[in-house]
Protein backbone atom coordinates (compact mmCIF):
# COMPACT_ATOMS: atom_id res chain seq x y z
CA UNK A 1 0.00 0.00 0.00
CA UNK A 2 1.26 3.72 -0.59
CA UNK A 3 1.93 5.98 1.71
CA UNK A 4 -1.77 6.97 3.23
CA UNK A 5 -3.41 10.89 2.85
CA UNK A 6 -3.71 12.27 6.24
CA UNK A 7 -6.75 14.00 7.03
CA UNK A 8 -8.00 15.55 10.25
CA UNK A 9 -11.17 13.63 11.93
CA UNK A 10 -14.19 14.40 11.28
CA UNK A 11 -17.42 15.24 13.69
CA UNK A 12 -16.65 18.66 15.38
CA UNK A 13 -19.92 21.27 15.75
CA UNK A 14 -20.57 24.60 14.00
CA UNK A 15 -21.90 27.31 15.15
CA UNK A 16 -22.81 31.02 14.02
CA UNK A 17 -20.33 33.20 16.24
CA UNK A 18 -21.34 36.67 15.52
CA UNK A 19 -23.18 38.80 12.91
CA UNK A 20 -23.17 42.42 11.32
CA UNK A 21 -25.00 44.24 8.98
CA UNK A 22 -24.32 47.39 6.98
CA UNK A 23 -27.19 50.00 5.63
CA UNK A 24 -26.05 52.25 3.22
CA UNK A 25 -26.42 55.78 4.60
CA UNK A 26 -29.56 56.84 2.24
CA UNK A 27 -32.69 56.24 2.81
CA UNK A 28 -35.44 55.86 0.08
CA UNK A 29 -38.86 56.77 0.60
CA UNK A 30 -42.28 55.47 -1.47
CA UNK A 31 -42.73 59.42 -2.69
CA UNK A 32 -39.32 59.60 -4.48
CA UNK A 33 -40.14 56.03 -6.36
CA UNK A 34 -43.70 57.27 -7.44
CA UNK A 35 -41.64 59.99 -9.41
CA UNK A 36 -40.91 57.29 -12.15
CA UNK A 37 -43.53 54.78 -11.53
CA UNK A 38 -47.61 55.37 -12.13
CA UNK A 39 -48.74 53.73 -8.25
CA UNK A 40 -49.15 55.26 -4.75
CA UNK A 41 -47.73 54.56 -1.16
CA UNK A 42 -50.72 52.87 -0.05
CA UNK A 43 -50.25 50.38 -3.17
CA UNK A 44 -46.31 49.82 -2.61
CA UNK A 45 -47.48 49.28 2.03
CA UNK A 46 -50.35 47.26 0.88
CA UNK A 47 -48.28 44.96 -1.85
CA UNK A 48 -44.81 44.92 -0.20
CA UNK A 49 -45.24 46.43 3.36
CA UNK A 50 -42.04 48.16 2.24
CA UNK A 51 -42.09 51.95 3.59
CA UNK A 52 -38.37 52.82 2.83
CA UNK A 53 -35.80 51.20 1.20
CA UNK A 54 -32.09 52.14 1.19
CA UNK A 55 -29.72 52.61 -1.61
CA UNK A 56 -26.42 53.05 -1.58
CA UNK A 57 -24.06 56.12 -2.62
CA UNK A 58 -20.99 55.64 -5.24
CA UNK A 59 -18.67 54.89 -2.12
CA UNK A 60 -21.07 52.14 -0.82
CA UNK A 61 -19.93 49.73 -2.87
CA UNK A 62 -19.88 45.61 -2.85
CA UNK A 63 -16.86 45.61 -1.13
CA UNK A 64 -16.83 48.56 1.24
CA UNK A 65 -20.29 47.66 2.56
CA UNK A 66 -18.98 44.34 3.20
CA UNK A 67 -15.66 45.51 4.77
CA UNK A 68 -18.34 47.12 6.95
CA UNK A 69 -20.55 44.13 7.60
CA UNK A 70 -17.59 42.14 8.47
CA UNK A 71 -15.80 44.16 10.82
CA UNK A 72 -18.99 44.06 12.90
CA UNK A 73 -19.83 40.21 12.48
CA UNK A 74 -15.93 39.63 13.52
CA UNK A 75 -16.35 41.98 16.67
CA UNK A 76 -19.63 40.91 17.91
CA UNK A 77 -17.73 36.42 17.60
CA UNK A 78 -14.83 38.06 19.51
CA UNK A 79 -12.12 36.82 16.83
CA UNK A 80 -9.54 38.97 14.50
CA UNK A 81 -8.97 38.53 10.91
CA UNK A 82 -6.08 36.79 10.67
CA UNK A 83 -8.60 33.65 11.75
CA UNK A 84 -10.34 33.45 9.46
CA UNK A 85 -9.95 30.69 7.23
CA UNK A 86 -12.59 30.89 4.26
CA UNK A 87 -14.35 33.97 2.85
CA UNK A 88 -17.95 33.29 1.25
CA UNK A 89 -19.74 36.01 -0.44
CA UNK A 90 -23.07 35.36 -2.08
CA UNK A 91 -24.24 37.95 -4.53
CA UNK A 92 -25.50 38.69 -7.89
CA UNK A 93 -24.47 42.02 -8.05
CA UNK A 94 -20.37 42.40 -7.97
CA UNK A 95 -20.11 43.93 -11.46
CA UNK A 96 -17.03 42.27 -12.27
CA UNK A 97 -17.54 38.25 -13.80
CA UNK A 98 -13.95 37.97 -12.16
CA UNK A 99 -12.14 38.66 -10.16
CA UNK A 100 -14.58 37.69 -6.87
CA UNK A 101 -15.72 40.11 -4.47
CA UNK A 102 -14.45 37.58 -1.88
CA UNK A 103 -10.62 37.89 -2.66
CA UNK A 104 -11.17 41.39 -2.32
CA UNK A 105 -12.36 41.40 1.05
CA UNK A 106 -10.35 38.78 2.57
CA UNK A 107 -7.07 40.85 1.57
CA UNK A 108 -8.48 44.27 3.18
CA UNK A 109 -9.97 42.66 5.67
CA UNK A 110 -6.54 41.73 6.90
CA UNK A 111 -7.09 37.67 6.61
CA UNK A 112 -3.65 35.65 6.01
CA UNK A 113 -4.51 35.17 2.44
CA UNK A 114 -8.07 33.57 3.89
CA UNK A 115 -9.24 30.80 0.75
CA UNK A 116 -11.88 33.03 -0.95
CA UNK A 117 -14.76 32.69 -3.20
CA UNK A 118 -18.19 34.37 -4.52
CA UNK A 119 -21.26 32.11 -4.91
CA UNK A 120 -24.27 33.14 -7.01
CA UNK A 121 -27.26 31.81 -5.32
CA UNK A 122 -29.59 34.90 -5.26
CA UNK A 123 -31.82 35.52 -2.55
CA UNK A 124 -30.76 32.12 -1.09
CA UNK A 125 -26.58 32.84 -0.99
CA UNK A 126 -26.87 33.63 2.84
CA UNK A 127 -28.43 30.15 3.76
CA UNK A 128 -26.09 28.38 1.01
CA UNK A 129 -23.21 30.40 2.56
CA UNK A 130 -23.52 29.20 6.57
CA UNK A 131 -24.40 25.62 4.95
CA UNK A 132 -20.80 26.03 3.28
CA UNK A 133 -19.21 27.66 5.66
CA UNK A 134 -20.97 24.97 8.76
CA UNK A 135 -19.82 21.97 6.92
CA UNK A 136 -16.03 23.51 6.02
CA UNK A 137 -15.91 24.07 10.16
CA UNK A 138 -17.39 20.86 11.07
CA UNK A 139 -14.29 19.27 8.49
CA UNK A 140 -12.09 20.81 9.42
CA UNK A 141 -11.20 22.63 6.24
CA UNK A 142 -11.28 25.68 8.25
CA UNK A 143 -11.19 27.12 11.39
CA UNK A 144 -13.59 30.44 10.85
CA UNK A 145 -15.87 30.86 7.66
CA UNK A 146 -16.79 34.51 7.03
CA UNK A 147 -19.98 34.21 5.44
CA UNK A 148 -21.07 37.50 3.39
CA UNK A 149 -24.34 38.28 1.77
CA UNK A 150 -24.37 41.67 -0.14
CA UNK A 151 -25.86 43.51 -2.71
CA UNK A 152 -26.39 47.07 -4.60
CA UNK A 153 -29.62 46.06 -6.29
CA UNK A 154 -30.35 49.32 -6.90
CA UNK A 155 -27.80 49.13 -9.87
CA UNK A 156 -29.73 46.17 -11.49
CA UNK A 157 -33.08 47.71 -10.74
CA UNK A 158 -35.45 48.99 -13.77
CA UNK A 159 -36.50 52.64 -11.92
CA UNK A 160 -39.58 52.61 -14.48
CA UNK A 161 -40.45 49.68 -13.49
CA UNK A 162 -43.93 49.05 -11.66
CA UNK A 163 -43.51 45.62 -10.53
CA UNK A 164 -39.65 46.12 -9.17
CA UNK A 165 -38.89 49.36 -8.84
CA UNK A 166 -40.06 50.04 -5.20
CA UNK A 167 -38.55 46.33 -3.91
CA UNK A 168 -35.37 45.91 -4.53
CA UNK A 169 -32.63 47.76 -2.54
CA UNK A 170 -28.85 47.62 -1.02
CA UNK A 171 -27.05 46.75 1.94
CA UNK A 172 -24.97 44.00 3.13
CA UNK A 173 -24.66 41.22 6.37
CA UNK A 174 -22.18 38.83 7.37
CA UNK A 175 -21.96 35.78 10.10
CA UNK A 176 -18.36 34.35 11.17
CA UNK A 177 -19.04 30.84 11.31
CA UNK A 178 -16.89 28.76 13.65
CA UNK A 179 -16.29 25.76 16.40
CA UNK A 180 -18.98 24.84 19.26
CA UNK A 181 -19.38 22.63 21.86
CA UNK A 182 -22.84 21.68 20.67
CA UNK A 183 -24.38 21.52 17.39
CA UNK A 184 -25.28 25.66 16.70
CA UNK A 185 -26.55 25.07 13.25
CA UNK A 186 -28.64 22.59 11.77
CA UNK A 187 -28.33 20.63 8.72
CA UNK A 188 -29.38 22.01 5.54
CA UNK A 189 -32.00 21.39 3.50
CA UNK A 190 -31.82 23.07 -0.11
CA UNK A 191 -32.34 22.77 -3.67
CA UNK A 192 -33.40 23.88 -6.97
CA UNK A 193 -36.62 24.24 -9.14
CA UNK A 194 -35.09 24.73 -12.58
CA UNK A 195 -38.80 24.61 -13.97
CA UNK A 196 -39.27 28.18 -12.86
CA UNK A 197 -36.07 29.72 -13.93
CA UNK A 198 -38.07 32.32 -15.90
CA UNK A 199 -40.11 33.96 -12.95
CA UNK A 200 -37.14 36.10 -12.10
CA UNK A 201 -33.40 37.05 -13.28
CA UNK A 202 -31.98 39.37 -15.81
CA UNK A 203 -33.75 40.63 -18.30
CA UNK A 204 -31.39 39.69 -21.02
CA UNK A 205 -27.85 38.37 -20.70
CA UNK A 206 -24.49 40.82 -20.54
CA UNK A 207 -24.23 40.78 -24.27
CA UNK A 208 -27.43 41.75 -25.49
CA UNK A 209 -27.78 44.88 -23.01
CA UNK A 210 -24.47 46.31 -23.67
CA UNK A 211 -25.00 46.17 -27.38
CA UNK A 212 -28.81 46.89 -27.40
CA UNK A 213 -30.12 48.52 -30.44
CA UNK A 214 -31.26 51.84 -27.84
CA UNK A 215 -27.97 51.98 -26.74
CA UNK A 216 -25.97 50.31 -23.97
CA UNK A 217 -28.07 49.33 -20.59
CA UNK A 218 -27.42 47.31 -17.58
CA UNK A 219 -29.72 43.62 -17.43
CA UNK A 220 -32.34 44.70 -15.15
CA UNK A 221 -33.82 42.04 -12.81
CA UNK A 222 -37.49 41.07 -13.50
CA UNK A 223 -40.32 39.35 -11.88
CA UNK A 224 -43.33 37.71 -11.84
CA UNK A 225 -44.60 38.72 -8.38
CA UNK A 226 -47.84 36.43 -8.82
CA UNK A 227 -46.24 32.98 -9.35
CA UNK A 228 -43.20 33.67 -7.44
CA UNK A 229 -45.55 35.23 -4.19
CA UNK A 230 -47.19 31.66 -4.94
CA UNK A 231 -44.06 29.75 -4.98
CA UNK A 232 -42.43 30.65 -1.86
CA UNK A 233 -45.53 31.01 0.37
CA UNK A 234 -46.71 27.97 -0.26
CA UNK A 235 -43.76 25.35 -1.18
CA UNK A 236 -41.25 27.50 1.19
CA UNK A 237 -43.07 26.88 3.73
CA UNK A 238 -42.58 22.73 3.29
CA UNK A 239 -39.28 23.35 3.07
CA UNK A 240 -38.76 25.31 6.21
CA UNK A 241 -40.89 22.67 8.12
CA UNK A 242 -38.22 20.18 6.48
CA UNK A 243 -35.63 22.28 7.93
CA UNK A 244 -37.03 22.10 11.52
CA UNK A 245 -37.89 18.28 11.27
CA UNK A 246 -33.92 18.04 9.86
CA UNK A 247 -32.53 19.71 13.33
CA UNK A 248 -35.70 17.72 15.25
CA UNK A 249 -36.83 20.90 16.17
CA UNK A 250 -40.53 21.96 16.57
CA UNK A 251 -42.42 24.84 15.45
CA UNK A 252 -43.01 25.52 19.37
CA UNK A 253 -39.57 25.17 20.22
CA UNK A 254 -38.76 27.92 17.78
CA UNK A 255 -37.78 31.70 19.14
CA UNK A 256 -37.33 33.71 15.53
CA UNK A 257 -38.76 32.96 12.15
CA UNK A 258 -36.06 35.22 9.62
CA UNK A 259 -36.97 33.89 6.34
CA UNK A 260 -35.47 36.50 3.02
CA UNK A 261 -36.83 39.54 3.37
CA UNK A 262 -38.11 39.16 -0.15
CA UNK A 263 -41.87 40.51 0.57
CA UNK A 264 -43.59 41.20 3.87
CA UNK A 265 -46.65 39.71 2.76
CA UNK A 266 -44.47 36.54 1.62
CA UNK A 267 -43.31 36.71 4.89
CA UNK A 268 -47.36 36.71 6.25
CA UNK A 269 -48.55 33.95 4.10
CA UNK A 270 -45.21 31.59 5.22
CA UNK A 271 -45.79 32.54 8.91
CA UNK A 272 -49.54 31.60 8.24
CA UNK A 273 -48.67 28.24 6.38
CA UNK A 274 -46.15 27.04 9.04
CA UNK A 275 -48.92 28.05 12.16
CA UNK A 276 -46.46 29.14 14.28
CA UNK A 277 -46.99 30.06 17.63
CA UNK A 278 -47.37 33.59 18.76
CA UNK A 279 -44.64 33.49 20.29
CA UNK A 280 -41.88 33.11 17.58
CA UNK A 281 -40.46 36.51 16.97
CA UNK A 282 -41.36 37.12 13.31
CA UNK A 283 -38.56 39.48 10.72
CA UNK A 284 -40.23 41.68 9.18
CA UNK A 285 -36.57 44.04 8.08
CA UNK A 286 -38.37 44.69 4.62
CA UNK A 287 -40.32 47.59 6.09
CA UNK A 288 -37.32 50.12 6.19
CA UNK A 289 -35.20 48.15 4.22
CA UNK A 290 -36.22 47.09 1.14
CA UNK A 291 -35.73 43.27 -0.49
CA UNK A 292 -31.99 43.22 -0.48
CA UNK A 293 -32.08 39.42 -1.25
CA UNK A 294 -28.56 37.78 -0.41
CA UNK A 295 -27.88 40.24 2.65
CA UNK A 296 -31.61 40.51 3.89
CA UNK A 297 -31.12 37.63 6.57
CA UNK A 298 -28.22 38.68 8.00
CA UNK A 299 -29.30 41.85 8.64
CA UNK A 300 -32.91 41.53 9.60
CA UNK A 301 -31.34 38.56 12.18
CA UNK A 302 -29.04 41.87 13.66
CA UNK A 303 -31.62 44.15 13.83
CA UNK A 304 -33.57 41.68 16.11
CA UNK A 305 -30.51 41.20 18.34
CA UNK A 306 -29.86 44.98 18.57
CA UNK A 307 -33.74 45.68 19.35
CA UNK A 308 -33.30 43.08 22.00
CA UNK A 309 -36.41 40.89 20.44
CA UNK A 310 -34.11 38.01 19.68
CA UNK A 311 -31.45 37.27 22.32
CA UNK A 312 -28.38 34.91 22.26
CA UNK A 313 -28.50 31.21 22.73
CA UNK A 314 -32.25 31.84 20.93
CA UNK A 315 -33.28 29.23 18.08
CA UNK A 316 -34.21 31.01 14.79
CA UNK A 317 -35.26 29.76 11.86
CA UNK A 318 -33.74 30.42 8.50
CA UNK A 319 -35.00 30.10 4.71
CA UNK A 320 -33.58 32.03 1.85
CA UNK A 321 -35.43 31.75 -1.49
CA UNK A 322 -35.19 33.17 -5.05
CA UNK A 323 -34.02 33.35 -8.90
CA UNK A 324 -32.92 29.89 -10.30
CA UNK A 325 -35.42 29.28 -8.39
CA UNK A 326 -33.22 28.21 -5.37
CA UNK A 327 -33.65 27.44 -1.94
CA UNK A 328 -32.16 26.88 1.45
CA UNK A 329 -33.33 27.27 5.13
CA UNK A 330 -31.12 25.75 8.26
CA UNK A 331 -32.05 26.20 12.20
CA UNK A 332 -29.32 28.35 13.78
CA UNK A 333 -28.37 28.95 17.65
CA UNK A 334 -28.13 32.87 17.97
CA UNK A 335 -25.17 33.54 18.72
CA UNK B 1 -70.93 16.14 -5.13
CA UNK B 2 -70.99 19.89 -3.50
CA UNK B 3 -73.90 21.94 -4.95
CA UNK B 4 -73.05 25.47 -6.70
CA UNK B 5 -74.12 26.89 -2.95
CA UNK B 6 -72.25 24.60 -1.65
CA UNK B 7 -69.23 25.84 -3.43
CA UNK B 8 -69.72 29.45 -3.15
CA UNK B 9 -70.29 29.19 0.42
CA UNK B 10 -67.14 26.88 0.82
CA UNK B 11 -65.22 29.95 -0.95
CA UNK B 12 -67.06 32.41 1.19
CA UNK B 13 -65.01 31.45 4.33
CA UNK B 14 -62.12 31.20 2.56
CA UNK B 15 -62.32 34.57 1.50
CA UNK B 16 -63.81 35.96 5.01
CA UNK B 17 -60.63 33.98 6.64
CA UNK B 18 -57.91 35.68 4.27
CA UNK B 19 -59.20 39.13 3.49
CA UNK B 20 -61.68 39.30 6.57
CA UNK B 21 -64.60 40.65 3.94
CA UNK B 22 -67.85 39.18 5.42
CA UNK B 23 -68.59 35.38 4.10
CA UNK B 24 -72.56 37.19 3.31
CA UNK B 25 -71.13 39.47 1.29
CA UNK B 26 -69.24 36.98 -1.36
CA UNK B 27 -71.64 36.28 -3.56
CA UNK B 28 -71.89 34.95 -7.56
CA UNK B 29 -72.05 38.30 -8.86
CA UNK B 30 -69.33 39.57 -6.88
CA UNK B 31 -65.95 40.52 -8.34
CA UNK B 32 -63.05 40.14 -6.80
CA UNK B 33 -61.19 43.24 -6.85
CA UNK B 34 -63.99 45.66 -7.53
CA UNK B 35 -66.74 44.45 -5.22
CA UNK B 36 -64.67 42.74 -2.45
CA UNK B 37 -61.61 44.54 -2.42
CA UNK B 38 -59.06 41.49 -3.07
CA UNK B 39 -55.75 41.69 -4.57
CA UNK B 40 -54.08 39.82 -6.54
CA UNK B 41 -51.44 38.66 -3.77
CA UNK B 42 -54.75 37.49 -1.86
CA UNK B 43 -56.06 36.25 -4.55
CA UNK B 44 -53.52 34.05 -4.66
CA UNK B 45 -54.18 33.15 -1.28
CA UNK B 46 -57.50 32.61 -1.95
CA UNK B 47 -57.01 30.39 -5.07
CA UNK B 48 -54.36 28.01 -3.16
CA UNK B 49 -56.87 27.90 -0.17
CA UNK B 50 -58.91 26.50 -3.14
CA UNK B 51 -57.56 23.91 -3.98
CA UNK B 52 -56.81 22.48 -1.01
CA UNK B 53 -60.91 22.58 0.11
CA UNK B 54 -62.46 21.24 -3.19
CA UNK B 55 -59.15 19.31 -4.28
CA UNK B 56 -58.68 21.19 -7.72
CA UNK B 57 -55.67 22.56 -9.52
CA UNK B 58 -56.15 25.88 -10.07
CA UNK B 59 -53.12 27.10 -12.63
CA UNK B 60 -51.81 30.79 -12.65
CA UNK B 61 -52.67 31.56 -16.01
CA UNK B 62 -56.28 30.27 -14.70
CA UNK B 63 -56.23 32.89 -12.03
CA UNK B 64 -56.57 36.11 -14.18
CA UNK B 65 -59.96 34.31 -15.95
CA UNK B 66 -61.68 34.20 -12.63
CA UNK B 67 -63.11 37.54 -12.41
CA UNK B 68 -66.24 36.89 -10.18
CA UNK B 69 -67.21 34.45 -7.19
CA UNK B 70 -69.21 32.59 -9.61
CA UNK B 71 -66.48 32.24 -12.31
CA UNK B 72 -64.78 30.51 -9.54
CA UNK B 73 -67.44 28.44 -8.47
CA UNK B 74 -67.80 27.56 -12.04
CA UNK B 75 -64.34 26.75 -12.88
CA UNK B 76 -64.13 24.49 -9.69
CA UNK B 77 -67.32 22.96 -10.49
CA UNK B 78 -66.06 22.20 -14.09
CA UNK B 79 -62.48 20.88 -12.13
CA UNK B 80 -64.37 18.51 -10.07
CA UNK B 81 -66.91 17.11 -12.63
Amino acid sequence: MSTPIVNPPMGRASRILGVGGYRPARSVPNEEILKNIDSSDEWIRTRSGIESRRWASEDETVVAMSLEASGKALAHAGITPDQIGCVIVATVTHLYQTPSAAAEIAHKLGTNRAAAFDISAACAGFCYGVALGSDMVRSGTADHVLVVGVERLSDLTDHYDRSTAFLFADGAGAAVVGPADEPGIGPVVWGSDGQHLKLIGQRQEWREALYHEDGPQLPALIMEGNAVFRWASYEMANTAKQALEAAGIAAEDIDVFVPHQANDRITTAMARALKLPDHVVVAHDIRQQGNTSAASIPLALERLIETGEASSGQLALLIGFGAGLVYGAQVVRIP
Amino acid sequence: MASTEEIRSGLAEIVNEIAGVPAADVQLDKSFTEDLDIDSLSMVEVVVAAEEKFDVKIPDDEVKNLATVGDAVAYIEKARA
